[in-house]
């Protein structure tokens, strides 16, 4: 991915958090005193160095930085990550995040969460996050099944698979989280995978540069549960066949020497070949686009006809609810001058004894 | 507007009669102005300086079709030369402006009571509306009160002949003829309420000008048509010196969390979804961003409790407004602040359940859900507000308490408490106590977990603080490390040093004191807003020379230390509870005290009369 064609650098540009100067961290700094427990070749522990890496990266002090999750697998991360965190609910991590970042908004807010608990039980509070664009960073770790509670389907688990309550294979249609995310309102929609490690470096640093909400979607492996799930494109040989690099403001290409191409067709795509029908028919990827139809159209693409895309599929501005919930408490003081407690208490239709 | 004397003066009529309290009822259609009414009518009330207590009672649908039962709006207001406690049982006096607010409230209206109709609204299909077959004016069914039909519509309109308005605005100021009609009834002054009129339509000086006339319009009518055989007056009450405003539970509860945020140096964070009848206080608390104040109208109550609970987390003092089912569906989240440690305010405004049951109507069958209602061994501190006045010191109790202690609240109000006012001696800012926050910055030696000594309460650090990064969460924790442990004795251990650190809170709240004597025969024991009713009977109770002791319980958990030695000074103690018992049976489990209950569960308040009835035929078993 060309981190330069990540368009406006909406990065931070008044600094560091709560006006910090800007510090200088190693991944070390970002580890915990605490023992890592998940299974031994869990896709978590890619992530959480890429955690580590991006925190180090951003140049924010520790104590700046807060780790919120809800329950699962993916929600033991805060554990790990040696700044502020709390490990909340199955599904309200972004609820309790709102809370946090609107009394603080000067902090980097982060959410690990997980298919199960981001979009099962957590669903109604994972689109409101979105919608209301809170400055949080959501990560989530799709691994289309239930690990901590050992192996049942979850609402990404494909139609017809067997785990371990679907012995029959599941009668349900899953979520395409890309597409719940855009469905949403959401400022910022990305996807990649556990052992992209340089891909998924760089789209978590994107999604910490996004001023609102980003959503990350990483393809996680649970080889306990739901081993090679992703198999179709995680590996070396698939990869290029498989998944669709995007890059803002480029063709959207692929296979190994990127001899291939997606062109519209309908309200469809399909794939050309660009070796002989050149350029200028393959669509340009524009992740700024105001509008999402294209991002969604995107999000749909994947096996068994598609590869599947990766990257940023969208990354607009919006205001920021908890900007513009301080914004608002600034105007009424600015209005109104700060309240007088007495004056208020006293006020309306009083008497005299 | 005319400038002449607008206070007029019974110089000879009917006699005047001295009274020392009364109750009126406003009662009319949804769209005949009756909160107004009764609004300005308390306000005057006021103004003299009676002692009052109010209750709107208006319907649960938003518009109901006009004139049916459903869409019929009370406001009623007791007003008093001396202390009191409680809207009033039986009103004194009715007025109905249509047939179906006589059909819902006559029932209620006092043997001989006064009874004010609006004739002009009492034709065949009004009637029908109602579900009235005959006449109710004509068919000899309203014997028993003294029944005064006014053409209050006609007049009304007369009286306003001359203005510009159209005939439906004229129509609609024909609550505040009936209003002026009142004035006269109790000799009150009409300058109050024509001052709040030129406020209140201050770029409309047509309603100004309508309102007023209609008003005096009233007044006149009974000066000069002599309806009433006799007026009355209530002499000013001898209330404690102050300044007072009359205030409702909701608003109380706004400006005490309000007040709390401001002397504890905190931004304050309300999350809440609405719900009756505790929506109010979101919208109040919404106008007070200028006192540092975020309100949060979330996806559902489970995010409103999340939100509330990681601004705390934050720094800021989290608090959530809610009814019975949003307290259930907040329950996790209460949990979590339970290990977490932190703390959060939920307020349940309780109403009759279970399930929407009742929405709009009031009871305290939530006692045992905020108590016991989460899983695995969740102590929390419970308060009671017990007027409407009070539910500013319990929110501000309230919050005292998680801030101080850091442990999640839950602050049990009701419906009556939320929608009922009563005047609120006001306090100065300079005596309220200032809060202390606990927050910890420096990191030597600084363990998540570790414990004030007297309270154990664990250190406030705000996420930002230097060197001091932790993670809390719902895992059990390793007492002071924090880190997650599955050790079987640190669990004990926890669970116990949880519910001591809520025990211990019981050292910094005020004993409990009994009213009347401290030993003997019968106490009274309440809780929450059976207050005045309480107060009341037993104060009459007293007058007719029966004399019982009356306590009342504010701090639900922990209870005041004293609790079990006052109740085991007396022979027998009688529980009033709006709920199927839920206090008896938790005194009988704690203090084996052999309670007895008196339960009512209608959606209504006691009345005065129902708990003296009640202490008699105890004191007669």
């Amino acid at each position: 991915m060309n981190h330069d064609d990540d368009g406006k650098d909406n990065g931070r540009e008044q600094g560091t958090p709560n006006g910090g100067t800007a510090v200088q961290l190693t991944r070390k700094d970002f580890e915990s005193d605490q023992e890592v427990r998940w299974c031994p070749g869990c896709g978590d522990y890619a992530i959480l160095r890429a955690f580590h890496v991006m925190f180090a990266k951003l140049g924010i002090p520790r104590e700046q930085i807060v780790v919120v999750s809800g329950i699962g697998c993916s929600s033991r991360l805060p554990y790990y990550v040696d700044t502020y965190g709390f490990h909340t609910i199955h599904g309200r991590a972004p609820a309790v995040a709102t809370g946090i970042k609107v009394a603080n908004p000067g902090l980097s807010v982060w959410i690990a969460t997980g298919d199960g608990d981001g979009l099962s039980i957590g669903g109604n509070h994972l689109i409101h996050v979105l919608r209301r664009n809170v400055d949080v960073k959501i990560v989530l770790f799709n691994n289309r099944i239930y690990g901590l509670t050992k192996g049942q389907y979850s609402p990404t688990s494909e139609q017809g698979k067997k785990t371990k309550s679907t012995p029959f294979g599941s009668a349900e249609n899953p979520f395409n989280p890309l597409s719940v995310a855009l469905g949403a309102e959401a400022t910022f929609v990305a996807r990649t995978v556990d052992v992209f490690t340089q891909h998924l470096l760089a789209v978590l640093e994107a999604a910490a540069a996004h001023r609102g909400a980003a959503f990350v979607e990483v393809y996680q492996n649970c080889n306990i549960f739901n081993d090679g799930a992703f198999d179709f494109m995680r590996g070396k040989e698939v990869r290029d066949e498989n998944t669709l690099d995007l890059q803002h403001g480029k063709p959207i290409l692929f296979g190994k020497q990127l001899e291939k191409g997606l062109r519209l067709r309908g309200t469809g795509v399909e794939v050309v070949n660009v070796q002989e029908t050149g350029l200028d028919d393959v669509l340009v990827h524009d992740a700024h686009a105001e509008d999402p139809t294209l991002a969604f159209l995107l999000s749909r693409l994947g096996p068994p006809e598609l590869p599947t895309p990766i990257g940023i599929l969208r990354s607009v501005e919006r205001p920021v609810l908890d900007q513009s919930m301080h914004e608002q408490v600034n105007e009424v003081v600015a209005r109104k001058g700060p309240g007088n407690l007495e004056a208020l208490l006293h006020s309306g239709d009083t008497w005299t004894v | 507007m005319t400038t002449k004397q607008i206070t007029p003066k019974p110089a000879s009529g009917p006699r005047v009669e001295r009274l020392s309290r009364v109750v009126v009822r406003f009662a009319g259609d949804s769209g005949d102005g009756m909160q107004i009414t009764g609004d300005r009518f308390t306000a005057t009330a006021a103004a003299i300086g009676n002692d009052l207590s109010t209750l709107p009672d208006f319907p649960a649908e938003i518009r109901a079709p006009a004139g049916t039962l459903p869409g019929v709006s009370a406001f009623q207001i007791h007003f008093s030369s001396e202390d009191i406690s409680t809207p009033g049982d039986e009103p004194d006096v009715l007025v109905a402006m249509n047939p179906a607010a006589l059909k819902v409230n006559i029932r209620d209206l006092k043997p001989n009571g006064w009874l004010i109709v609006n004739a002009d609204a009492f034709g065949p299909k009004d009637l029908e509306k109602a579900g009235y077959e005959t006449n109710p004016l004509e068919d000899h069914s309203l014997d028993a009160y003294r029944i005064l039909p006014v053409e209050i519509e006609k007049l009304t309109k007369e009286a306003l002949k001359e203005t510009k308005l159209t005939a439906k605005e004229k129509e609609r100021c024909k609550n505040f003829f009936a209003l002026g009609l009142m004035y006269y009834l109790y000799n009150r002054p009409l300058d109050n309420t024509v001052t709040w009129l030129g406020r209140k339509f201050k770029d409309k000086p047509a309603f100004i000008e309508a309102n007023t006339l209609a008003l005096k319009a009233g007044y006149t009518f009974g000066e000069a048509t002599e309806i009433f055989q006799v007026t009355y007056e209530v002499p000013p009450a001898k209330l404690p010196p102050g300044k007072y405003r009359n205030i409702n539970g909701n608003s109380a509860l706004s400006l005490g969390f309000v007040a709390a945020a401001q002397q504890a140096g905190l931004p304050l964070f309300l999350g809440s979804y609405p719900i009756t009848p505790a929506s109010d206080v979101l919208h109040e608390l919404s106008g007070y961003k200028n006192f540092n104040v975020f309100t949060f109208q979330a996806e559902d109550e489970i995010a409103a409790a999340g939100a509330a609970l990681g601004a705390s987390f934050a720094g800021s003092l989290g608090i959530c407004t809610t009814s019975g089912p949003g307290l259930a569906l907040k329950s996790e989240t209460i949990g979590l602040a339970v290990m977490a440690e932190l703390p959060l305010v939920v307020v349940d405004i309780q109403r009759a359940g279970p399930s929407t049951g009742m929405p709009t109507k009031t009871e305290q069958a939530d006692l045992l859900q905020a108590l016991f209602g989460r899983h695995g061994e969740s102590p929390v501190v419970v308060l009671a507000a017990c007027t409407p006045a009070d539910c500013f010191w319990m929110a501000f109790e309230a919050a005292r308490l998680a801030i101080t202690h850091m442990v999640p609240v839950i602050l049990l109000s009701d419906g009556y408490l939320a929608n009922g006012s009563d005047p609120w001696l006001l306090p100065k800012v300079s005596d309220l106590p200032r809060i202390v926050p606990g927050f910890r910055t420096d990191p030597q030696g600084f363990e998540p977990y570790m414990r004030d000594p007297a309270t154990l309460a664990r250190p406030w650090v705000r996420p930002g603080t230097p060197g001091m990064q932790h993670r809390i969460g719902g895992l059990e924790k390793w007492d002071g490390s924090g880190n997650v442990s599955y050790d079987p004795e640190n669990h004990e251990h926890m669970v116990h040093v949880r519910a001591e650190k809520v025990a211990r809170i019981a050292h910094d709240i005020a004993p409990l004191q009994v009213q009347g004597p401290q030993s003997g025969d019968l106490l009274v024991l309440g809780w929450g807003s059976t207050y005045g009713a309480i107060t009341s009977a037993v104060a009459d109770l007293a007058a007719e020379g029966i004399v019982v002791s009356q306590t009342h319980l504010r701090h639900m958990n922990p209870l005041p230390k004293n609790l079990g030695e006052v109740l085991h000074r007396f022979r027998r103690v009688l529980v009033p509870e709006l709920n199927s018992g839920q206090l008896a049976l938790l005194l009988r489990g704690r203090f084996l005290v052999d309670a007895i209950s008196y339960s009512k569960v209608q959606g209504q308040p006691f009345k005065r009369r129902e708990i003296m009835e009640r202490i008699r035929k105890v004191l007669e078993s």
